[in-house]
Parts: C-alpha cells; sequence; structure tokens
C-alpha cells in the first residue's frame, strides 16, 4: 500500500487521513525519542482510526461507493489475475482487426486449493484500466473499442472449446464512444457477445470489481452467477451522464446516484445480483489482500457448484435467469394487479442506506 | 396490387398514429422544406413525397402496412411498468409514465402482434419513440422476449421493429438487463433455426442498437435513420471535432458493413413478403 503522504483522498476519508497523519508523526516522534514513550497514546489513537474508518465504511452513501469503486488504488483484473492465479498466458487480438489493450484475457491456473476447492485451469478476462498517465491512456481508461468485445468472445469461445470456466471481471467507465468504434459495430460487438454468452457451454462468473457502467460492462457480463463487490457499482448509466440528462447539470450526481440504486446491495435486492462480494473495511484499495482473497473464495465457492452442471442445463437456467430479470405489473379488467415476477425483497430497496 | 390502398385506408382510421405529427394542415418537410398537406403524407406512409424523407410511424403503423389485409392480433396489451427503483429526479418515474400513457394512448414503448405477411405466419415486436422515447424498460423487454417466444412456439419468423432512444434510465440496471434478456431469448429462435429479420427505424440507438438491434440474420433499415451505440454528441466530445456528415445514419452502417439492406417504407411490404418467400420456400 502506499504511504499516507501519497494516497490519493477521497472527500469523506479526510477526517480519517488527518488522524492517520498524526498517528504516524506520533509514531516517528516515539521511535526517534528515547525519553518519551507515546506507546499509550499511539495504542489509543490507532483504536479511534479503527473505529473511525469502521463508522464511515458503514455509513456510505451510494454515491461515496461510486467514488471508492473509482479509486486510483483500487485493485484492476491484472491484480487479481496476479494473485489469485499462477501462469497466466495472455491471448492477444481478436483475429479480425487489432489487440484492445481495455480488454485483458487468456488461461491461467486459478488456486481454487487456498479457498477449499482446488486449483484449475480457467478462462479469465476482463476490462483493464491503467494505473498512471501512459498506462490510462494505453488502456484506453478502461473503455473497450468492438476488438476489446470481440477478443474477449474469442477467448471464451476457446474455453468452450477446452471444456474450461470463464471468470469475467467488470471494471470499465463505458465502452469507447469513439467514431472509429462506431464505424467498426460497437454495438453489433457487444450484442454478439450478450448472445454468445447466453449460449456458452461452459459455467461463466461475473464478478463487478469495479466500475459496472452500461452496455460497455455488460458486454462481458453474461453468465450463470452476478458477484459484486460491496463497493462496486453497476448501472445503466453513470450518475454524472444520468444528472447532465435529467437534470440538464452535471450537479446532481450525488441525486443521480441514490436514484439509480447502482449498489451491490441494491442489485442484490434488485433480483440482479447473486451474491455481495464483502470488501475490507476501508475499501478494496485499503487491503488488496483482504480483496484478492474476498473474490478468490467467493468464485471458488460458485465454481464448485456450477462445475456439476450439464452444459444443457446451464445454459437453460443462465437464459432463464435473464428472462426473470424486470418486474412488470399485469393488470386485466376487473382483477386486482399482480406484479410479475414476484419480488418480495423489491420493498427493501429503499431501506438501504441513503 | 390493392395492398397499397388498403394500407392507406387503415393509416386514416386513427389518431392515435398520427401523434409524431403536430396538429395543423401542413408539415414542412425537415428535409427539402417542402410544405405538404397532412393528408397527402398519411396517404403516402408518412414519406415525404418530394424527397422521401421518412417521418416516424408507429408501431400501429407498421402493423398495418406489414400485415395481410391489415389483419393482426394483438398481444400482451396489459403489461404496465412497475418503479421498482422509486426513481426520482426532478419528476417521479410513475408521473412520467402517467404523462406518456396519457400523450400515446400506450401502456408502454412496445407492441406485439402475430399475423400473416404474404401468407406466412409472423410474429412482431414493435417499439414507439413516442412513449418515453422508445427507451428500453422492463416492459418493452418482456413484451420482445414473448414475441421471441411466441415465434419459438409457433415456429414462424420474428421481426423486430427498432425504434429507441436507448434505455430507460429511470429502470437503472433492469433497464440494462433487458439487453441480456433479449439477446439471450433470441438463442432459442436461433437453435429452431427461424428467421429473424431487424427493421432498422429512425433512431435506433445506445442498449436497443447494442443487443437484438443487431442480431438479426438480416438487417433492414429505412432510409436516413440513425443507428449507432453512443450518441453522436458524445462522441463529439469525446473526439473533439465534428462528425462527417451522414455519420450514423443508415447509408454509412450499410457501408461498414452493418445493415443489409435499405428499403423505403412505400416498397417495405413487398420486401418482407419477397425475403420470406426466398427464406421459407419448400424444397
Ligand atoms: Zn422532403
Amino acid at each position: 500500500m502506499a504511504k499516507n503522504s501519497e494516497r490519493p483522498l477521497l472527500e469523506f476519508e479526510k477526517p480519517l487521513f488527518e488522524l492517520e497523519q498524526r498517528l504516524d508523526e506520533m509514531r516517528s516522534v516515539n521511535e526517534d525519542t528515547v525519553e518519551v514513550d507515546l506507546s499509550d497514546q499511539i495504542e489509543a489513537l490507532e483504536k479511534r482510526v479503527a473505529e473511525l474508518r469502521e463508522s464511515i465504511y458503514r455509513n456510505l452513501t451510494r454515491w461515496q461507493r461510486v467514488q471508492i469503486a473509482r479509486h486510483p488504488l483500487r485493485p484492476y483484473t491484472l491484480d487479481y489475475i496476479d494473485n489469485l492465479c499462477e501462469g497466466f498466458v495472455e491471448l492477444h487480438g481478436d483475429r479480425l482487426f487489432m489487440d484492445d489493450p481495455a480488454i485483458v484475457g487468456g488461461f491461467v491456473k486459478f488456486k481454487g486449493s487456498r479457498f477449499g476447492y482446488r486449483d484449475r485451469t480457467v478462462m479469465m478476462l476482463g476490462h483493464q484500466k491503467g494505473r498512471d498517465t501512459t498506462s490510462r491512456k494505453y488502456r484506453r481508461f478502461g473503455m473497450p473499442n468492438p476488438e476489446g468485445y470481440r477478443k474477449a468472445k474469442r477467448l471464451m469461445k476457446l474455453a468452450a472449446k477446452y471444456g474450461k470456466p470463464v471468470v469475467t471481471l467488470l471494471d470499465t467507465p463505458g465502452a469507447y464512444p469513439g467514431l472509429e468504434a462506431e464505424e467498426r459495430g460497437q454495438a453489433e460487438a457487444i450484442a454478439r457477445n450478450l448472445f454468445e454468452m447466453s449460449r456458452l457451454p461452459v459455467p461463466i462468473i461475473v464478478v463487478v470489481i469495479g466500475e459496472g457502467a452500461s452496455g460497455g460492462a455488460l458486454g462481458i457480463g453474461v453468465g450463470d452467477v452476478i458477484l459484486m463487490m460491496e463497493n462496486a457499482w453497476y448501472s445503466v448509466i453513470s450518475p454524472e451522464s444520468c444528472s447532465s440528462i435529467l437534470w440538464r447539470s452535471w450537479d446532481h450526481k450525488e441525486d443521480a446516484a441514490r436514484a439509480l440504486k447502482l449498489t451491490a446491495p441494491d442489485l442484490s435486492d434488485l433480483g440482479i445480483v447473486d451474491e455481495v462480494i464483502p470488501e475490507p473495511t476501508g475499501g478494496a484499495h485499503h487491503d488488496p489482500e483482504a480483496a484478492f482473497s474476498s473474490v478468490g473464495l467467493a468464485v471458488s465457492s460458485w465454481l464448485k457448484k456450477l462445475e456439476k452442471r450439464k452444459p444443457a442445463k446451464l445454459i437453460q437456467a443462465r437464459i432463464e435467469k435473464f428472462d426473470r430479470i424486470g418486474p412488470y405489473e399485469i393488470r386485466n379488467n376487473g382483477q386486482a394487479a399482480e406484479i410479475h415476477p414476484p419480488t418480495e425483497k423489491s420493498a427493501e430497496v429503499n431501506s438501504a442506506t441513503d | 396490387m390493392s395492398w397499397f390502398r388498403r394500407q392507406k385506408a387503415g393509416i386514416l382510421t386513427d389518431t392515435r398514429d398520427q401523434i409524431e405529427i403536430p396538429e395543423g394542415q401542413w408539415e414542412k418537410c425537415p428535409d427539402c422544406s417542402e410544405p405538404i398537406h397532412r393528408r397527402e403524407l398519411e396517404e403516402n406512409l408518412l414519406v415525404c413525397p418530394k424527397c422521401g424523407h421518412h417521418f416516424r410511424m408507429d408501431s400501429l403503423g407498421y402493423f398495418r402496412l406489414l400485415f395481410d389485409d391489415e389483419q393482426f392480433e394483438l398481444h400482451d396489451q396489459n403489461l404496465f411498468a412497475v418503479d421498482a427503483l422509486q426513481f426520482l429526479d426532478r419528476k417521479p418515474y410513475t408521473d412520467r409514465l402517467g404523462d406518456a400513457q396519457r400523450k400515446t394512448g400506450m401502456n408502454d414503448g412496445a407492441r406485439a402482434a402475430t399475423g400473416l405477411i404474404g401468407g406466412h405466419g409472423v410474429s412482431i415486436g414493435a417499439m414507439d419513440f413516442s412513449f418515453i422515447g422508445g427507451s428500453m424498460g422492463s416492459v418493452i423487454g418482456e413484451i420482445l422476449s414473448r414475441s421471441i417466444k411466441r415465434a419459438c412456439e409457433r415456429e414462424i419468423p420474428l421481426i423486430i421493429i427498432a425504434q429507441s432512444g436507448g434505455a430507460r434510465m429511470m429502470e437503472g440496471a433492469l433497464s440494462l438487463m433487458q439487453m441480456a434478456k433479449t439477446s439471450a431469448q433470441l438463442t432459442l429462435l436461433e437453435e429452431k433455426k427461424l428467421p429473424y429479420f431487424v427493421l432498422l427505424t429512425n433512431p435506433t440507438t445506445g442498449g436497443v442498437t447494442a443487443s437484438f438491434a443487431m442480431l438479426g440474420d438480416i438487417h433492414i433499415a429505412e432510409p436516413g435513420a440513425l443507428i449507432g451505440f453512443a450518441g453522436p454528441r458524445v462522441i463529439k466530445e469525446t473526439i473533439g471535432q465534428d462528425l462527417p456528415s451522414g455519420f450514423q445514419r443508415s447509408e454509412f452502417l450499410q457501408e461498414h458493413g452493418f445493415v443489409d439492406t435499405i428499403v423505403d417504407r412505400r416498397e417495405l411490404r413487398n420486401s418482407f413478403i419477397h425475403l420470406l418467400e426466398l427464406i421459407l420456400e419448400k424444397d
């Protein structure tokens, strides 16, 4: 983890940051000066820091979660691959036009034995953001061109050919809205993935690890289960764009985040997300190791469950899963309105924080 | 041929069809600026008689245009949106729905029908831009999904008429998932080897384009329709320069390989009959 002084700061973490700075000072005084012993004060302050972090992270608003999902130190796809797997062979290119570095993927040995499963080969792929100015630009901020989706499709079909499960990691601010992306069929590339993923005869586990912005995320997001990290967001539009369209101003991103119900608990209540993956207090960026384990454990338990299913059953259940998403009301004359599919959980959506 | 006259009669029977055209006796064509008498426009299937500009047509208009003798059965007319997110921006989603229902006389932004086209049974799902911009929410997803199921069950071809500004923001991720829902359902149609035609009309954008609208066996576009994923304004802001003329129009998509054929609305029914006959020919 970066030292406190270099860490990019989220607005709501400022009080925490100030306490941590005092703690750092105290520690260095304690180390440098033989005649004073501050260990009691240090211990007390450490406790306060932990309590404050706990209380901030227990009461996050939706907009704060969006900010955590975008934290520049948050683990990205390649970090998960490096930490959960061995022997990654990155496969490049869509075999049609070019390689798109905004999506990475390849065969890899997933170290499931660490999580009560077993080590096995999987196809792991996901959106990839950059860490510095050069790599951000190279990765196009995690915004794929059509070639990224077509590469993903190629890799998933390879996985199916060899009978390997697919794990996709979603983390994108959206598909790239460029002129050439349109010329080369951004829409067709995403659509084709939705279609092919719906009928892929191997298990697909989808994990939203950061930003799940619209069709650009969904383009590698059709699967047997959708898992979502506690501080990730997933919706049809970003809060900023939603604000600019519905409020005709960029200033209502917090209202938009609230209205869109875009957090993992929200999507779980709406029947879209199958499991919310807990993050360490302070977010995945605060303790990446804990975040890797959390994801590793969830992926292992789903691989174990899904690998027993026969391909035909797997596909049928997957298609039915998506067919059930989205409530509507049936109104027939003289009869009480019925809501379909029955959603006992939908009432809870609005009781969530913020 | 008499079908053309029959359509005209159909077009004139229902005033709801004319919602896209503001009140008044004369329309000014946005392309050639020619003033056109409303009746003349309607008789010409909402196509400018001078320059061929295609004014927007609604789902019932297309059903009357395409089905034999204007005969068709409507389905799923009892489905209404649920405000699952209790979405509130400057006004509640429920108010927006109420306003759109009053303005259009529709429950939501799509209709489903079955009937015969050139004697062949066909299932059609058609979207309506007039209902909250044809934005795709859970009701549209369900209506289109049922249109696909109906084609599968009856073993008949499917036509989806796309007309949408994109996602129904007020349904958040539920709206997004309709892309996956409809695309997944289409794999079952594919498995049965049933024909799937998409008619792309003005506009077809966002998540609708990036799902069922780009998954047809054959993509037919009306002339000059806006078809794309990202909106032109967003692209312009991203690349920081003006977009070439004709960008994201039907002709542009055909040139880049995403539209099979561009058909004038006045030839649309004949084109579908011709395609159905070629494809459904029994050996
Ligand atoms: Zn004209």
